[in-house]
């Protein structure tokens, strides 16, 4: 295998996590601060998607879908934590998850009865097709790179956000304490929905950027969201550090691990079996990773130990 | 009597009476129906073990139940074509009997418990959650690439399985057999609850810090929980197969975890019968809402999201009122 190829794949590995951390830290910002499991986080990533693809073929403009994506996902979101959520912070994870559920249940269908069953499809604007070569002779395309780069202000924009402003303060006392920020004046109901609306535009940002380089279609949400789960556990639930950490093992490792297993089974059996088994044992890499994790550190990498 | 015992009684009563009729007035489709429910309900038996009793929500019962369903079809189809699941070191054939299939169903998810338990229980609340969650979807994944056992078609079994001395193409008679091995769990439970070991288990879930102090290691107790209790969802799950006569990696998916766990909190967590309320009331949802919409899921959402908010404590509970065997 060349060294250009594998450089190829790491910068897929390392797109692929940067996606994975959009979802995950909303995810992990509604954990650490209000204590819900949300399971219909996938749900927001379709809903983006959605909106993207439909605004933007209506509008032949990318960059209205993705304010459309933005827009809709932190709805949506709002939405629901207003109606539903609001009502299950004190319940036990059992509710949570039946609940979040039921919502999946809800979105998915009502998706499918609003665009059909047939995937819709978003295209990657002109501005941002094609590729570009980087140093070293590696021909990547573009609007991964910019996947990347978005990605990356993203988390910096997250990280300044949670670390230097007054609403980060109080999102992190919050996570402390939350009834003596109540008690210190902050509206607690006010900035929980604040807090879900803005996770859910990071789901619904990926789910558009993604639904670019992949069909968009009713059920997409779900495995991200597992993935996404798999990412907070390794860095440790609660830790934005810990997601962004965990997302990239675990977008490298899925990427890497699709082609170096099958690469290094042809040493010991045929071409055409060592494909297939080297597939079926990558697809269980990641899990493989998070289980040793959690071997060493059974509350993730950055996680609190409680 | 206590008002749950009449409630239980009337429930299996009436699961064993809609067949009976179905066989009666020649509907064969009824009793599928109600052998769905059974075996559904074996499934939320198998799980209300450790959700209930022990506390364990495992958001990965799906596991379990396509172990079963693979053990079923692995089996199955290698007796169909005649040819050995392995010839070394010793010799593997497949086979259609239903009790052996039974036992390597429950051996292969009693294991897989055991693995994805002892790592699993390690940790705990929300992790378990997702950890149990991930390791079905490795299964969901494998058995996606594993092309040779039909990978994403899944594996058709042609003829049913066979037990001694009952004619399982006829559906009266394989529902019995789904019935029997129903009730039988249910007794399991029931003697379980009030074992040594079913008290410490539910002490455990309530208290690990006492539990401890008196020399008992919680973790000991949930992992052999979990191993039970996955051990009957994979009995379910080869069942299950064999009622479709096939399986795929569907039965590995996330949302099989989630109707099992629906199927548990529908009915009433810890209730004994609280699975069997819960896929009755599932299957039938099923079966009207979806030949009144093509979307029904939408409204079994909103149903559940109803119970959830509103109504805690499920079927059972609503009806028997709140006093639980743990609260």
């Amino acid at each position: 295998m060349s060294a250009v190829l594998l450089a190829e794949q790491i910068l897929n590995g390392i797109q692929f996590g940067i996606m994975l951390f959009l979802m995950a830290a909303g995810l992990t910002l509604v954990f650490g601060v209000m204590g819900l499991i949300n399971l219909a986080h996938g749900s927001l990533f379709m809903i983006g998607a959605f909106a993207a693809a439909w605004v933007a073929a209506a509008t032949g403009s990318f960059t209205a879908g993705l304010i459309a994506a933005l827009a809709a996902a932190a709805a949506a979101g709002a939405l629901m934590e207003i109606l539903v959520l609001r009502r299950l912070y004190g319940r036990d994870h059992l509710d949570q998850v039946l609940a979040t559920f039921a919502l999946i249940l809800i979105f998915s269908e009502g998706t499918r009865a609003v665009f059909g069953s047939f995937p819709l499809f978003l295209e990657i604007p002109d501005a941002l097709s094609g590729t570009v070569v980087l140093p070293g002779g590696i021909q990547y395309s573009l609007y991964r790179l910019t996947l990347i780069a978005i990605g990356l202000t993203v988390a910096s924009g997250l990280y300044l956000l949670i670390a230097k402003t007054r609403l980060g303060m109080q999102v992190r006392a919050g996570e402390n304490d939350r009834e003596m920020i109540a008690a210190l004046g902050v509206d607690i109901s006010k900035l929980y929905t604040l807090v879900f609306a803005l996770g859910a535009a990071l789901a619904g940002l990926a789910g558009a950027l993604v639904g670019a380089i992949q069909s968009v279609q009713v059920g997409m949400g779900e495995p991200v969201l597992i993935l996404a789960f798999v990412v907070i556990v390794i860095g440790g639930i609660g830790s934005i550090k810990g997601a962004f950490v965990g997302a990239i093992l675990v977008g490298l490792t899925d990427t890497l691990g699709g082609i170096l297993l099958p690469a290094l089974l042809t040493m010991f059996m045929d071409n055409s079996s060592a494909a297939s088994t080297g597939s079926a044992l990558a697809s269980m890499a990641i899990y493989v990773l998070m289980a040793a994790v959690l071997i060493v550190r059974p509350s993730g990498l950055f996680g609190v130990r409680h | 009597m206590r008002r749950e015992t009449i409630i239980n009684s009337l429930l299996l009563g009436a699961l064993l009476c809609l067949p009976i009729w179905a066989a009666f007035v020649d509907e064969p489709f009824h009793i599928s129906l109600a052998t769905r429910v059974a075996i559904f309900a074996l499934a939320g038996v198998g799980l209300n073990i450790a959700l209930g009793l022990g506390g364990l929500v495992s958001f990965g019962h799906a596991s379990f139940f396509g172990l079963g369903g693979y053990a079923m079809g692995v089996l199955a189809s290698h007796a169909q074509t005649y040819t050995p699941i392995m010839e070394i070191p010793v010799l593997i054939e497949g086979t259609n009997s239903m009790p052996v299939i039974w036992l390597v169903a429950m051996g292969l998810s009693g294991g897989a418990a055991a693995l994805i338990g002892a790592l699993s229980l390690r940790t705990s609340g929300v992790y378990f959650i997702m950890i149990t969650l991930a390791f079905a979807q490795m299964f969901y994944y494998f058995t996606i690439s594993w092309s040779a056992y039909g990978g994403e078609d899944g594996l058709s079994i042609y003829v049913r399985n066979t037990f001694p001395g009952l004619n399982t193409l006829d559906p009266i008679q394989f529902f019995g057999i789904s019935f029997v091995l129903l009730s039988l769990a249910l007794w399991l439970c029931a003697r379980f609850q009030n074992s040594a070991f079913g008290l410490a288990l539910n002490a455990a879930r309530q208290s690990p810090a006492r539990v401890e102090t008196i020399g008992i290691t919680p973790y000991r107790i949930r992992l052999l929980a979990f191993v039970i209790s996955g051990m009957i969802t994979g009995l379910a799950g080869a069942l299950f197969a064999d009622l479709n006569r096939f399986v795929s990696p569907s039965m590995f998916s996330w949302q099989t975890s989630g109707e099992i766990m629906v199927f548990v909190i529908l009915g009433g967590v810890a209730r004994l019968c609280g699975p069997v309320a819960g896929a009755i009331v599932f299957v039938a949802l099923e079966h009207v809402l979806g030949g009144l919409s093509e979307y029904w899921h939408i409204y079994l959402g909103s149903i559940l999201l109803v119970i959830v908010l509103f109504a805690r404590g499920g079927i059972v509970g609503l009806l028997a009122g709140r006093q639980v065997f743990h609260d």
